[in-house]
């Protein structure tokens, strides 16, 4: 590699650095996209202008159709549908890393490591490696993609021996690496690939619906140390900086979310949380209270005459599609003389910020958009909170009851309001398969119904 | 004389050459060998590093924008491209070369899929 190019991926190695830096505040974040966009231009060049790469019409052939399908999609997608998005693109970085290591095992000299059949221990070392974060990147990522676009049923799929055979298949893997790096085997490689699709597979499966936000954090952080393994054996610092960028974001991301739950990243793996506890609340203990149940017209009555708002919104206000009518209902309350503002709980949705997308999505500007910490004092100072589509994140339970699936789990405080307004489909209890004994405090009104549906009667009270 | 002039001219030259050829011949293996196995030491030393700067740039990031750095970081990590570019570089038509073209596709999606999409999520932030 020539001193220039060695410049050139550094140049572009900074650049991301400085992309993600511009993600510090909406203000700046555009420019960081655009710096990200530049160091990645600037890689591809200079790869191109590599002596060593020739074939530049059926590069530029794969290029634009790949271009073509990611643009395409990216304009088109709805933004509640982002999560499976971007967990459809980690599949892609994780095959492609698979791929891009199969190359070099066929063809180390276009790599400058060694030649067939007598390639360098280290090489082979991280060529594996990557190769197995890659695979199991690769189908981790379809799984949680089928879950989250409902392909595959969002329930904990937990068998006898689960953790067993994952083990077993962990050490699989490590006894083909090593024997891979012996004797250079293409069976072995293949089997290696064979072997980590299916403990990505396995992986996943038993992960429920709503604890995905901490899996595409991890996916994410792995398909960069996919990129990171792929640059020790093209002995190339920019991936290895981008890879460890990737990776190290992915970590924190899944860290915030597991800390959000109250739960060790652990537990999160192990998976089967929520399926048991639900089951078991189902055929158990019936509860005969009763909710209080109001109507779009009393909650637009009451909101007309409040002077502080606070929203609170969860998945089930994706599913519905309800931000842009929320919005108009927030409007309305602000021309009335509110103030209303959003509370949003760190595992809100289906990936980290979901929510803020959403609500920015339907022009909510991102200064009445709050984090849990921000605002959670505020609520026993507010007249109203308005729950649409949350559940767990508002159950008082997480401080109370300490044999709670959910105990110690951070939680907004919307019980501190004066009066809060429960939108939700059914009685049903929500992921953790837990109760929340919100409903059956005084000061609560459940407003049955699908969020969209409901945002919109209260507009129509609103109005008249 | 003059003859025997010659052919040390002629033999010194050729000696040079031989020199010439050792000397690359061993640069090319301290490169293949001893020059990578350098590279793991130097490399996982840029690792570490970048690791720290990874953690402290992302903690930076506004909570309310970590949709967005999804989708940036989802496009980054294609620059796995690099080493597709490579892979599909030779004008042979081996199977590597195949490989290295499928690479590349699924990397370009991936880059042109991972910016679009955090552009128009970060056009969509908009103050009061």
């Amino acid at each position: 590699m020539s001193n220039l190019s060695t410049v050139a991926y550094l140049i572009s190695s900074v650049l991301f650095i400085l992309s993600l830096r511009g993600l510090s505040h909406p203000t700046s974040a555009r420019k960081g996209n655009f710096l990200g966009i530049l160091g990645m231009a600037i890689a591809i060049g200079t790869t191109i202008a590599n002596p060593g790469v020739l074939s530049y019409k059926e590069i530029g052939i794969a290029f634009v159709i790949g271009g073509l399908i990611g643009s395409i999609i990216a304009v088109r997608i709805q933004m509640t549908a982002l999560p499976q998005l971007v967990a459809a693109f980690h599949s892609l970085v994780g095959l492609a890393a698979v791929f891009v290591a199969a190359s070099a095992y066929y063809n180390p000299a276009a790599f400058g490591i060694g030649n067939v059949g007598s390639i360098p221990m280290g090489s082979l070392i991280e060529m594996s490696i990557g190769t197995a974060i890659g695979a199991v990147t690769f189908t981790g990522s379809i799984i949680a993609f089928g879950k989250l676009q409902g392909f595959v049923s969002g329930n904990p799929l937990v068998f006898k021996g689960q953790h067993f055979l994952n083990l077993l298949l962990g050490l699989t893997i490590i006894g083909l690496i090593v024997k891979f790096c012996i004797d250079q085997n293409p069976e072995i490689f293949w089997l290696i690939v064979l072997a980590s699709f299916l403990i990505g597979v396995l992986l996943i499966v038993p992960i429920g619906g709503a604890d995905m936000p901490v899996i595409v954090s991890m996916l994410n952080s792995y398909s960069g140390w996919a990129a990171c393994g792929i640059g020790f054996t093209l002995s190339n610092n920019l991936l290895i900086i981008t890879g460890a960028l990737v990776g190290s974001s992915g970590a924190i991301l899944s860290y915030i979310m597991c800390k959000g739950m109250n739960r060790s990243f652990f537990n999160v793996l192990l998976g089967g949380f929520g399926g048991e506890q639900a089951a078991s609340s189902a055929g158990g203990v019936k509860d005969d209270r009763q909710a209080k149940q109001g109507n779009a017209a009393d909650a637009a009555f009451i909101m007309k005459n409040s002077k502080s708002i606070i929203i609170v919104p969860g998945y089930g206000m994706a599913v519905a599609q309800a931000q842009h009518a929320l919005r108009e209902m927030g409007d309305l309350l602000k021309a009335a003389g509110a103030q209303v503002r959003y509370a949003i709980h760190p595992v809100a949705g289906r990936m980290p910020g979901h929510m803020n997308v959403l609500l920015a999505e339907a022009n909510v500007p991102y200064d009445e958009v709050l984090e849990l910490d921000e605002i959670n004092r505020d609520f026993k100072e507010t007249d109203v909170a308005f729950v649409i589509g949350a559940n767990d994140v508002t159950n008082p339970a997480a401080k109370t009851d300490k044999t709670s699936a959910i105990y110690g789990m951070p939680i907004l405080d919307v019980e501190n309001a004066g009066q809060v307004f429960f939108v939700k489909r059914g009685m049903a209890s929500g992921y953790a398969g837990v109760q929340n004994e919100l409903f059956f405090k005084d000061n609560t009104l459940m407003l049955f119904g699908d969020a969209k549906k409901v945002c919109e009667d209260i507009i129509k009270g609103l109005e008249n | 004389m003059s003859e025997m002039s010659n052919q040390l001219e002629y033999l010194s030259y050729k000696a040079q050459q031989l020199a010439d050829e050792a000397s690359q011949l061993a640069s090319t293996v301290s490169e293949t060998t001893g020059g990578h196995s350098d590279f793991i030491i130097f490399g996982i030393t840029v690792l570490v590093l970048a690791c720290f700067v990874g953690y402290y740039v992302v903690w930076s990031v506004t909570p309310a924008l970590h949709s967005p750095l999804m989708g940036v970081t989802n496009a980054i990590s294609s620059v796995i491209i690099v080493g597709a570019l490579l892979a599909a570089g030779p004008i042979d038509g081996t199977v590597s070369k195949y490989f290295g073209l499928v690479a590349v596709g699924l990397a370009a999606v991936n880059i042109f899929g991972g910016f679009v999409v955090t552009n128009r999520m970060l056009s969509m932030f908009k103050k009061k």
